[in-house]
């Protein structure tokens, strides 16, 4: 839902429900996979009503993940936008984010998006054609989230979102 | 030498947010120099996870202290005897294999550290310690590699290993200070069999070099914060 969807014209009426404000903050996207929404991925924990203000709760994915900072600005543009609805947002460690956090639709964006989803390494399947038992390159890819690995039957190289 | 004048849980929590701040800076220093772009990458993923746990610890220290300061006032703002990192996380990168070295020595300390602090009865250290620990755990899995491969591989690429394990070996002793005395078998142990199956040994000469847990450094450190800290210094108050 964009802020021009909400009652109103984007103010917020009485009528912003807080599943409302829920939804608007679970659209938010990774800025580094934005086939995934924070909800998909389980960094977003939590969006409750304290007194008048919302708080919203997230959970990093790697100790220095870069793409956090960008996150809270975009959940806070996406409340801003919506009638400069009060808020704050609340970094929470512990329980440590896991891949097991990762929704089943998260999983099906990631492999439609040419990522295969986090599981078992062995169990990996080629995004492109599935075919079983990639080999890996490297166990470090272009995110700190993610390794590369080639596929042994098309032959495209991938990458793989490693189970954490 | 005299310990600082300075609140010890203040000091406990800083000592490990400076062993994290100051290696993920070395490892920064390798990003576009590695030998491939693999490790490259590896090691700025590394950087980037001990600068993470850096920050999450720093912003802690500067609650408990209390006095206001936020994570960039103590990343950028300390000077060298304000700093309380372990001398061997600074010592310069020198050739690939002091850097995987280092690693190593660090990971095999902080594979115990990590699990220990989780159970910690304050809960951001033990939430940014339970985040470490499968980091942690990977980190082991590539400089240990690396170890069996350099010490099995040519003679040039054992050479340098076994020199810089001689080399960084003396600054091994102060991890074990305090509260880490625990760790020194398990440590031991897991350098042992790494080095049992590299074929690398552990340096005869018993000469340990402590005092970074009290201020004292190597003149490495101080040009690293000059580095480090120039922005800050030059544009007060610019933030990460």
């Amino acid at each position: 839902m964009d802020a021009a969807d909400l009652p109103g014209d984007g103010m917020v009426t009485t009528t912003t429900t807080q599943a409302d404000i829920r939804h608007l903050v679970a659209m938010v996207v990774d800025p580094e996979i934005p086939v995934l929404t924070i909800d998909d991925l389980g960094v977003l924990r939590s969006v409750e009503m304290v007194d008048e203000t919302v708080v919203v709760t997230i959970t990093p994915t790697y100790s220095g993940c870069p793409a956090m900072k960008q996150i809270e600005d975009d959940i806070s543009s996406a409340l801003d936008r919506a009638g400069h609805i009060e808020h704050r947002i609340e970094t929470v460690f512990s329980p440590a984010w896991t891949t097991d956090w990762i929704t089943e639709e998260g999983h099906r964006k990631l492999a439609d998006f040419g990522i295969a989803p986090p599981t078992p390494v062995e169990a990996v399947l080629c995004p492109q054609c599935s075919e079983a038992q990639p080999r890996m390159i490297a166990q470090f890819g272009s995110t700190a989230c993610k390794a590369l690995m080639v596929c042994s039957g098309c032959g495209e190289p991938f990458d793989y979102f490693k189970q954490h | 030498m005299p310990a600082p004048d300075i609140d010890p849980d203040f000091h406990k929590i800083l000592a490990h947010a400076d062993d994290n701040l100051i290696l993920a800076h070395r490892l920064g220093e390798w990003i576009s120099k590695a030998p491939e772009l693999e490790i490259d990458i590896a090691l700025g993923n590394f950087a980037l996870d001990h600068l993470g746990v850096a920050r999450s610890l720093l912003h802690r220290a500067g609650e408990i202290e209390g006095e206001g300061r936020g994570e960039d006032d103590l990343a950028m703002l300390r000077t060298d005897r304000e700093f309380f990192n372990l001398l061997l996380v600074e010592q310069p990168n020198g050739d690939f294999a002091h850097s995987i070295v280092r690693q190593f020595l660090v990971d095999c300390y902080q594979l115990q550290l990590w699990p220990d602090l989780a159970a910690s009865e304050d809960v951001v250290v033990a939430g940014v310690a339970a985040k470490a620990m499968k980091e942690a755990d990977y980190h082991y899995r590539f400089s240990h590699g690396w170890m069996l491969r350099m010490g099995g591989g040519t003679d040039e690429s054992h050479t340098r290993a076994q020199t810089a394990i001689d080399d960084l070996w003396r600054f091994t002793g102060e991890i074990f200070e305090g509260d880490n005395a625990d760790y020194r078998t398990e440590w031991d142990q897991l350098i042992g069999e790494t080095f049992g199956e590299a074929g690398l040994s552990v340096p005869e000469d018993p000469y340990q070099k402590a005092g970074g847990r009290i201020g004292y450094h190597t003149e490495h450190l101080g040009y690293l914060l000059t580095e480090m800290q120039w922005m800050q210094r030059t544009y007060p108050g610019m933030e990460w």
